[in-house]
């Protein structure tokens, strides 16, 4: 059919499959030993308790459950660039939507078992299901977030089946790859009447991720805002945790495909021009989340309430002020200052942004959980230092994540083959159509839709 | 059906911790260490916390002897994702240390911050493993645990009541969790608010009677006697 014909043209897209260099087996044995110290950090909090990380009363959360709303955030990147922008046919997002998807399907494992990695008692897990009270703000999440997980999964796998097929009919790999490939395509053909029923289930899961995406992170962000703890109880943190999310998850698409780019020599199809595009939206985002920064922290200071302001003072002059203002500069003035610049919004600027974003973000999460807990109503200031321990199983997660990622890129074209020749075949033309019927005094081409 | 709670006469309160160290060894409360303790790691069901306010620039200091509050409606029992603490029929607010998941969303939803959580498996050293109170279980590591109103006592004594065919008098209830009994003030009264000729309840509705925190709702079942004697 027409659309093998893409193997071809985007031979490049599959050269990562094929040939394997050096550099790609020293990345993989750092961060194999990078999560080989996690999991042994790990095992010793089983075995010892969670008394070897930093946690006490009244700090009981620390930076696990950061980690927990960190990889959530991460995670509707590829939601947002796939779905949300499948649906606005903003045809820019093409060369990004595979390695966004990528990026949720393999954050997500690790803001769940964040969670897992928190628990007391992980043994005992099975009792949300066995014993599970749908009045905890908990429950909501185990439910949206393992919704989130499988739909995901299901959307990232979708799109990647005529892929996979292009890779069993074209490329010569060892028998148990090819024996792999044949069985994830599935049969598929890529006949027209295929093509169609991907593309309308892939339309409607977009919609229906859409609307998992502002579910999810607002119920993450209920887990705090559902309890009477100030500077937690609060109703702007569910959409305030969303636009963060979006954006980290934003900053994690622009460096993971300035990597993909670079590595795998992909500067045909990720293009400045894309880049710009996202990093338009990217500085957007930054605008917004400045936005939900103030209105949250002004009412509080103009309110003056003492119960509010203990938490406040802590974070704008007391212990937790450097954090707060290196999180204020990372995730406002530098990507305004950057990005607003035509000259500094370059591939590299963009990246350097994304970085500090995330760095930002993370302290952001950090931001909101601790110093709650470190100023208890009835008195008293606790403090908080985390442990190796603690470290170790952050580093590691992040190290199994892009181990996950790595792996990944040497299985499957990391750009989505077929999306860039269906835009070659069809999105060209119907994006012309289009333009024409916006426009009063433009003759209707005689092109129809129909192939 | 009783409502058991609480009424502490801060009048009467020294400031001695007798009910602390009463309720450490009644309710098998492990030893963290003078390491750990510094960590915040100490748990203590019951503790004694000092109110320091400067009032018209004269130092004013209290004592506030500070137990589960019971709450009618706890921010605690409303986030427990599995149900292993619930208000039970008396009104208790109870743990269930074979249920507890160790996700400590309880611990910091409780406003009062009563609860404890063990980081490591409880440690008893000799010879206080031998003298363990009967009836009173050891907590696991890694779940949550609370003050009880002692309610291993009260059970007993329901149980002795039941025996000799009568029910409980209030003056057999107002000193039996061990924090009353240690009491050398007679500060602190125990009993049913239900029934209005207790003494728990004819306190708490004393002109003086308030609760901590009480504007968050919780509806707390301990009672504090406000200082009429500066």
């Amino acid at each position: 059919m027409k659309h093998e014909a893409a193997a071809h043209k985007d031979a490049a897209l599959f050269e990562p499959l094929l040939r394997t260099g050096k550099g790609f087996y020293v990345t993989v044995a750092v961060l194999v030993i990078v999560v080989a110290w996690g999991a042994y950090a790990y095992v010793r909090q089983l075995v010892l308790g969670l008394g070897v990380t930093g946690m006490n009363r009244p700090v009981f959360w620390g930076v696990y459950i950061t980690n927990f709303v960190f990889f959530i955030g991460l995670s509707h990147a590829g939601t947002l660039v796939s779905a949300i922008l499948r649906i606005v046919k903003a045809e820019w997002r093409r060369p990004f939507t595979r390695a966004a998807e990528a990026v949720t399907v393999f954050s997500l494992p690790f803001g769940a078992g964040s969670i897992i990695l928190d628990l007391g008692r992980p043994d005992r897990l099975l009792n949300v299901i066995f014993y599970g009270r749908f009045q905890s703000a908990i429950l909501w999440d185990v439910t949206s977030i393992s919704l989130y997980m499988l739909s995901s999964i299901f959307y990232f796998y979708l799109s990647l089946i005529p892929d996979i097929a292009m890779c069993r009919d074209r490329l010569n790999v060892g028998s148990l790859r090819a024996r792999l490939y044949r069985f994830l395509a599935l049969g598929w053909t890529g006949s027209e009447h295929q093509y169609r029923r991907l593309d309308r289930l892939m339309n409607i899961m977009a919609v229906w991720l859409t609307m998992l995406v502002v579910i999810v992170h607002t119920v993450v962000a209920w887990i705090f805002g559902m309890t009477i703890v100030p500077g937690w109880h609060s109703a702007i943190i569910g959409p305030y945790f969303l636009c963060g999310a979006i954006f980290s998850g934003v900053g994690a698409v622009i460096i993971t495909t300035a990597i993909l780019r670079r590595v795998y020599h992909l500067e045909d199809y990720i293009k400045p021009v894309h880049i710009n595009a996202l990093s338009l939206f990217f500085l957007s985002l930054s605008l917004l989340w400045f936005y939900f920064t103030f209105v949250e922290y002004f009412t509080t200071f103009y309110g003056d309430e003492p119960a509010h302001m203990v938490i406040f003072n802590a974070k704008f002059w007391q212990e937790f002020s450097p954090l707060f203002w290196v999180m204020v500069v990372c995730c406002f003035v530098i990507p305004v200052v950057v990005l607003s610049n035509p000259r500094t919004r370059t591939i590299a600027g963009a990246v350097a942004v994304s970085v500090f974003v995330n760095i930002g973000m993370w302290l952001e999460r950090y931001i909101v959980i601790i110093p709650p807990l470190a100023r208890p109503r009835l008195g008293g200031i606790g403090s908080y230092i985390p442990t190796w321990v603690e470290w170790a199983i952050t580093i590691g997660c992040f190290a199994f994540f892009v181990l996950l990622y790595t792996l990944f890129t040497k299985l499957f074209p990391v750009v989505a083959v077929w999306e860039m020749h269906e835009a070659r075949q069809q999105s060209i033309p119907e994006t012309m159509e289009r333009m024409r019927s916006y426009m009063p005094g433009v003759a209707a081409s005689p092109l129809s839709k129909e192939e | 059906m009783p409502r058991w709670g609480m009424v502490i006469d801060l009048d009467k309160c020294t400031g001695c911790q007798a009910c602390t160290i009463a309720c450490q060894a009644e309710n098998n409360v492990p030893f963290a260490g003078p390491e750990q303790a510094a960590l915040g790691r100490a748990i203590h069901w019951h503790e004694v916390l000092a109110d320091v306010k400067d009032e018209h620039g004269e130092l004013h200091a209290r004592f506030i002897p500070r137990p589960c509050m019971h709450c009618d409606d706890p921010p605690c029992v409303k986030v427990c994702p599995v149900g292993a603490t619930y208000v039970d029929e008396e009104g208790l607010v109870r743990m269930d240390y074979q249920r507890c998941i160790g996700c400590r969303y309880c611990t910091t939803a409780c406003p009062y911050g009563i609860r404890y959580f063990n980081w490591y498996t409880p440690d008893f050293p000799e010879p206080y493993d031998q003298h363990l109170t009967p009836g009173v279980p050891v907590r696991p590591v890694g779940v949550v645990e609370k003050c009880t109103f002692c309610i291993h006592r009260l059970e007993r004594a329901k149980r002795e009541a039941a025996a000799k065919g009568r029910e409980l008098t209030d003056s057999e209830l107002v000193l039996l969790p061990a924090c009353n009994q240690a009491c050398p003030a007679s500060a602190r009264y125990f009993g049913d608010l239900d029934d209005p000729e207790s003494t728990v309840s004819r306190l708490a509705r004393n002109p003086r009677a308030f609760r901590l925190l009480e504007d968050l709702g919780t509806e707390p079942k301990v009672y504090y006697l406000v200082e009429e004697k500066a």
